[in-house]
């Protein structure tokens, strides 16, 4: 297959060193890409080289080590805003999407009153949900939902009656981290601007595995996490338009955010540093500039083939187990396969699976209100990245062949 | 590239799904809810989104009938399936008196960490009603 080559999986898979694991004896089949990723050893060693050789603070210390360390965070903002295509100081360093989200829910969200209009869909994750639900509780504002389509896409029709003059924020995620579905963000980007709304997308499942670029997006505000791209947990960003950024109140307050400091009163300092109050994740911002530089070299444009094909693949083969319903639509899917077999708690497909060393996730996802419109307690789910191989995949159907017959089903 | 998946081989006994567990599962005993019941207690295991609810009826202070009803994992339901087959005879202070390693001897499986709420479910439902009864 021509596409198995458009990535050297072998010499990919050898900078992972956790890839090598056996669990329960088996060899570790890790199909839970979409919780997080595991990391490569380029990755792994930039954090202990700053640990090890350039370890302190950042912009305070005027010394050698200190100089070195806000070098590299620097690099690494400039790094992260290369990526998206966003200028430097719109790329904000966070612990990951939760706080980027959160940020921009206290924020623009207390700017509101109680006429306006927050837009989301039923398929938020709950970090894309709580924010605003617990904003409005407190401003009054009012929470709309656009729903789904019966084969799991976004139900654009509902999309264009919601979104109105009343409107004045959309928050939206990119890809469906329960189902997989990719929602045509350009277009809800549009609609929204032409009702005069802000926008946020919520890519932490969609910059892991394809190209973005903000600019050509026009989108407001784009957030996502670093570990779900290779990089260490505890970094993430928040990239939003420079003019947005420059009139919105911090969300947290303390040191490096400021300019002049008063007993009573203060004034912040300029982007990025006003949104990134007190000591920063350096290591965890130095490792996602070294994922990122991992994945550049490889190519966004070869990952995302490569795991249309794998997905593809995935796809056609859990499809011939008898029992199973995979949800999502069959296009416009990225990297997430949700299913659920016939007579089998999601919970015991995963233990099962588990022992045959397949690594995967059971559960609502924190997406409980997507469960309840589809009417599920929950469902099984693999995930993949590029350096999955359609022979993981072959391991995959193997193991809930082999749990159905646990259970006493035939395959 | 087409596979074969027909030459596997099952595992003579797997640690957690042992054939007891299984059969409680699918043909779960004491299923369904009772009319005039002393209490009932239901609990949530939020994380998986299981549910057990335990209907129980006291007569000279003895437990007489115990039901559930309730859906989730086959852990969770061969618990409560288990344990309310042994309420049966018991007083309230035994019914306090039945703890974590009871459960798990009655499962006669090996839990870890992540199983062990769907495992317990049942239980904390049963002392959770136990609790509010006395109030």
């Amino acid at each position: 297959m021509k596409v198995k080559q458009l990535l050297n999986l072998k010499e990919i898979r050898k900078e992972f060193p956790v890839l090598r694991t056996k669990v329960h004896e088996k060899k570790l089949i890790y199909l839970d890409n979409a919780a997080t990723t595991q990391k490569p050893n380029q990755v792994i060693s930039s954090i202990t080289d700053f640990y090890t050789k350039y370890n302190s603070n950042v912009h305070r210390g005027i010394h050698k080590l200190s100089e070195m360390a806000t070098l590299q965070f620097e690099l690494a903002h400039k790094t992260v805003s290369k990526f998206i295509n966003a200028d430097f100081e719109e790329i904000i360093f966070t612990s990951g999407t939760t706080e980027s989200l959160n940020l921009l829910a206290n924020s623009l969200g207390s700017e509101l009153n109680s006429n306006d209009e927050v837009v989301l869909t039923i398929m938020e994750h709950h970090s894309n949900l709580i924010p605003w639900q617990q904003m409005s509780k407190k401003i009054g504002f009012k929470l709309k939902f656009i729903g789904i389509t019966s084969d799991g896409k976004l139900d654009m029709n509902q999309a264009k009656s919601l979104i109105t003059k009343n409107t004045k924020i959309v928050s939206v995620v990119h890809v469906s981290n329960a189902i997989g579905t990719i929602n045509p963000i350009k277009e809800l980007i549009d609609l929204a601007h032409n009702a005069g709304a802000i926008i946020i997308i919520d890519a932490a499942q969609s910059v892991p595995h394809m190209t973005i670029d903000v600019k050509k997006l026009d989108c407001d505000f784009l957030v996502f996490s670093g570990h779900k791209m290779l990089g260490p947990t505890g970094i993430g960003v928040l990239y939003g338009k420079r003019t947005l950024l420059e009139n919105m109140q911090p969300f947290l307050y303390g040191g490096n955010m400021i300019r002049e400091v008063k007993l009573e009163t203060s004034t912040w300092a300029d982007l990025p540093e006003k949104f990134e109050a007190g000591t920063p994740n350096i290591s965890g911002a130095i490792g996602l500039a070294a994922a990122i530089n991992y994945l550049t070299r490889i190519g966004m444009n070869s990952i995302e083939s490569y795991e249309k094909e794998l997905l593809n693949y995935a796809s056609e083969q859990l499809s011939t187990i008898k029992g199973i319903t995979i949800y999502g639509p069959k296009d416009e899917r990225s990297c997430v396969l949700s299913f659920n077999v016939e007579g089998i708690h999601p919970h015991d497909i995963s233990t099962l699976l588990d022992r045959e060393g397949v690594a995967v996730r059971g559960g609502h996802h924190c997406t409980m209100p997507l469960m309840k419109v589809l009417d599920l307690t929950g469902t099984v789910r693999a995930s993949f990245y590029f350096y999955n191989t359609f022979e993981e995949v072959d391991g995959l159907v193997k193991a809930i062949i082999k749990a159905k017959q646990v259970f006493g089903y035939d395959s | 590239m087409i596979h074969k998946f027909k030459d596997i081989v099952l595992i003579e006994e797997d640690e957690i799904y042992k054939e007891n567990v299984l059969d409680h599962y699918k043909n779960p005993r004491n299923f369904g809810s009772l009319k005039d019941y002393t209490f009932k207690s239901k609990e949530f295991n939020s994380s998986c989104g299981d549910e057990i609810e335990i209907f129980i009826k006291f007569k000279h202070s003895k437990i007489i009938e115990s039901k559930f009803i309730g859906r989730g994992c086959a852990i969770s339901q061969a618990s409560a399936s288990m344990l309310t087959d042994i309420l049966r005879g018991k007083t309230l202070d035994q019914v306090k008196s039945i703890h974590k390693k009871d459960i798990l001897e009655l499962l006669g499986i090996q839990v870890g960490i992540v199983r062990m709420n769907c495992a317990l479910l049942p239980l904390k439902s049963l002392h959770n009603g136990v609790n509010r009864y006395e109030k």
